[in-house]
């Protein structure tokens, strides 16, 4: 290949149809994307936070990087939150919320289509979704549609069976900490394992 | 300057523009590219000076003012007035009286701001992600460009030329994180730092006097003897807390990484506006033209970012009683090339008599015309398989139902289940956010009743109250009117929540909120 168009492939700006983008977003959080295999979240890519009580924080750890694709002009789509996702709260930090879709289904099944779809469109620069129990048939689904659509499929769930097959690349688990949260990376490519603290704002 | 790999000597980032390029001879197997974030920071220590002009004009000490009256202090002073002994932020009088021939010239914070945001749309063609540092600094994010322009030395050396060309002064600071890379560049520590665990070191040296803490803060760091960064980190973080100022702990967090700064993107104007004001009263050509160069560069810079060129543009010579002195070239292809751009204005100047000395020039291009097909971006506007959002709400609606596919939105009420609502997708209003006291992500609807315990709130175990209380009281008007003392709420599992008091009838409390 010349000299050129190997260039051309390293440019940032570009992407190339045959081969999905194996691109990462940074979490904002350095100490965080220091331990991940591709120094931030995984797009196109399957994510799952597992939470053992809700609320300890898992929110803030997700904020810097949909603050920074909602920038970018993609769409966040929050499917079947637990609770309403509070517009002040989220404007304060900075996300934009023209670009929130909040998508609420009556059952699991409709919540993992609208996901599957979300992921699949091409528009959404995350999904973020709260199945209570899903087959890891399913996850694979997702997982797929989110490479498809070059997205960042985020699965919040409670305390996951650690020997529990599942296709994500990426599973972290959060806990509240003395000074903020404590996460640690149960799976991801490479060497998993590594905890790292970091702080919330107040 | 040119990234190695290339022979055809010319611009490398004229690649930025191919689209459709097919890689046939891509690898599926290739690893994918690891790009941690790397921030630059370009600190401009004569930004005041510089935009003026003042500096080449004369050949006698210069220094920028600001302020009135006995209050009058300098802002910037160049090299022939530092020789001299003078310093940013003396009296102005102190400065005569170092330099008796030293002219004074008032600073122009209008300008500045202009002249910053063009340098950012400038910057733009080095990485997609730049953020203005008020009121003299920017920072790129150039994680993501390092392998295009073939390593941080070769980006390094082509921001460094660049920046000459433009004639700034700027002083270059390289970290993992935003503020990290803005205190090594106002020391001027330019060795970069690409690994974190080495960022402690490196800034621990950084007096407080550049941290930019409230002055109450600083004074009392220097009180208990302490003088630089690295010794605010040795302090015990309890102490700190309640000594000083907690911001200070968040600030120490911020540039050590270990606290999420999210920093705004800035956004260059759709069309392409500038203009400098000349030092003193211009008339001739040699002089005009380096002032339209600097233009013609940042324009270059801007129009590369957005992969466009120009075919018309319009020229403003201002003077100081007479009408403006409008020039329009118009081109036969659009173009992008600062040179040839400077070769067709000074072609044009010999054609025309100036009816006066020029006080200022302007350049504006009305349309932006793609030089080749553009590229696009992974996370461009359109979404990487170029769908249209329109039809994924109509898809989700069409089997959810209308209402279960919305955006939120805030709304102007004082009442915590009012001041947001739903909304037509993509049609939040956008605005400055309310400045609310601190407010949680998750809002329960409706509240749910909490039990209490001896007389305390108890959810799932006993909840500690930390902060407030906040009393909300509002909507007397529509009889949906409510009298609350809010709280935050630490639960002994760490989670914290947003509860409150009704102070009507019966005196019960609720959850309302997760900070999550």
């Amino acid at each position: 290949m010349s000299a050129a168009l190997e260039q051309l492939r390293r440019h940032p700006a570009m992407w190339r149809r045959e081969t999905p983008p194996a691109n990462a977003l940074s979490t904002g959080f350095p100490v965080l994307d220091e331990v991940l295999p591709d120094a931030g979240w995984p797009m196109g890519a399957l994510t799952e936070i597992l939470v053992p009580r809700a609320g300890a924080g898992e929110l803030h750890l997700v904020l810097p990087a949909l603050a920074e694709l909602g920038a970018r002009g993609r769409w966040l789509a929050w499917v079947g939150p637990p609770h309403v996702p509070y517009a002040p709260a989220l404007a304060a930090r900075g996300i934009a919320l023209s670009r929130i879709l909040w998508v609420r289904g009556d059952n699991p099944a409709q919540q993992l289509w609208s996901a599957e779809q979300a992921l699949r469109s091409g528009v959404c620069g995350a999904v973020l979704a709260w199945p209570a129990r899903v087959h890891p048939r399913r996850l694979r689904r997702l997982q797929l549609a989110a490479e498809s659509g070059g997205a960042w499929a985020l699965l919040f769930r409670g305390e996951a069976p650690p020997e529990d097959a599942s296709p994500a690349s990426l599973r972290l688990r959060v806990m509240p900490a003395e000074k903020g949260l404590a996460v640690e990376v149960l799976k991801c490519r490479g060497k998993p394992g590594a905890r790292v603290e970091i702080a919330l704002d107040e | 300057m040119n990234a190695p790999g290339f022979s055809r000597g010319s611009d490398p980032l004229d690649l930025h523009e191919w689209k459709g390029v097919e890689s046939s001879g891509s690898d599926p197997l290739e690893k994918p590219a690891v790009t941690p974030r790397l921030w630059l920071a370009l600190y401009l220590p004569h930004f005041p000076l510089e935009v003026l002009g003042a500096e080449r004009a004369s050949l006698l000490p210069v220094a920028v003012i600001t302020g009135g009256g006995a209050r009058t202090t300098v802002v910037a002073a160049d090299a022939r007035a530092a020789r001299t002994g003078v310093r940013i932020a003396m009296s102005a009088s102190a400065a005569c009286a170092l330099a008796p021939n030293l002219i004074l010239a008032s600073r122009d914070e209008t300008a500045e701001a202009a002249a910053l945001e063009g340098l950012a749309a400038w910057a733009g063609q080095f990485t997609s992600f730049v953020s203005l540092v008020l009121p003299h600094g920017l920072l790129l994010e150039i994680g993501g460009s390092l392998a295009f322009f073939g390593g941080l030395d070769a980006l390094l050396a082509k921001v460094r030329g660049a920046i000459d060309a433009l004639d700034y002064s700027a002083c270059f600071g390289v970290a993992p994180t935003p503020l990290g890379a803005w205190l090594l560049a106002r020391v001027g520590s330019e060795e970069p730092v690409t690994a974190l665990h080495a960022l402690p070191a490196r800034l621990a040296p950084v007096p407080l006097a550049y941290m930019d803490l409230p002055r109450r803060v600083e004074e009392s760091l220097h009180s208990i003897g302490v003088e630089h960064f690295g010794d605010c980190c040795r302090l015990p973080r309890d102490g700190v807390a309640r000594r000083t100022d907690p911001r200070l702990l968040a600030y120490l967090d911020r540039a050590l990484g270990k606290r999420a700064d999210p920093r705004q993107p800035y956004t260059p104007p759709p069309t392409f506006q500038r203009r400098l004001s000349l030092p003193g009263d211009v008339k001739d050509t040699e002089t005009l033209l380096i002032a339209a160069e600097r233009l013609l560069l940042e324009l270059a810079g801007y129009l590369r970012a957005r992969a466009g060129g120009v075919q018309t543009l319009e020229w403003h010579l201002a003077h100081r009683r007479s009408p403006a002195t409008r020039l329009v070239i118009e081109l036969v292809t659009p173009s992008r090339d600062a040179g040839h751009l400077l070769l067709l204005l000074r072609e044009r100047l010999a054609r025309v008599t100036l009816v006066e000395a020029v006080v200022y020039l302007g350049v504006r291009v009305r349309t932006i015309l793609p030089l080749a097909p553009s590229s696009q971006d992974l996370f461009g506007e359109e979404g990487i398989a170029g769908g249209d959002w329109h039809t994924l709400v109509e898809r989700l609606r069409s089997r959810l139902g209308r209402d279960a596919v919305q955006g939120i939105t805030p709304s102007a009420d004082h009442r915590p289940e009012k001041a947001w609502r739903c909304c037509t997708p993509g049609e939040s209003v956008t605005g400055e956010p309310a400045r609310y006291p601190r407010r949680p992500l998750w809002l329960l609807d409706p509240p749910e009743v909490l039990q209490t315990v001896a007389g305390d709130p108890w959810f799932d175990g006993k909840l500690h109250l930390t902060h407030g209380p906040e009393r909300i009281e509002s909507g007397w008007w529509d009889g949906d009117d409510i009298a609350r003392d809010y709280f935050e709420a630490l639960h002994t599992g760490g989670t914290r929540y947003w509860i409150y008091r009704e102070l009507r009838e019966r005196r019960g409390w609720y959850l309302h909120g997760i900070f999550a």
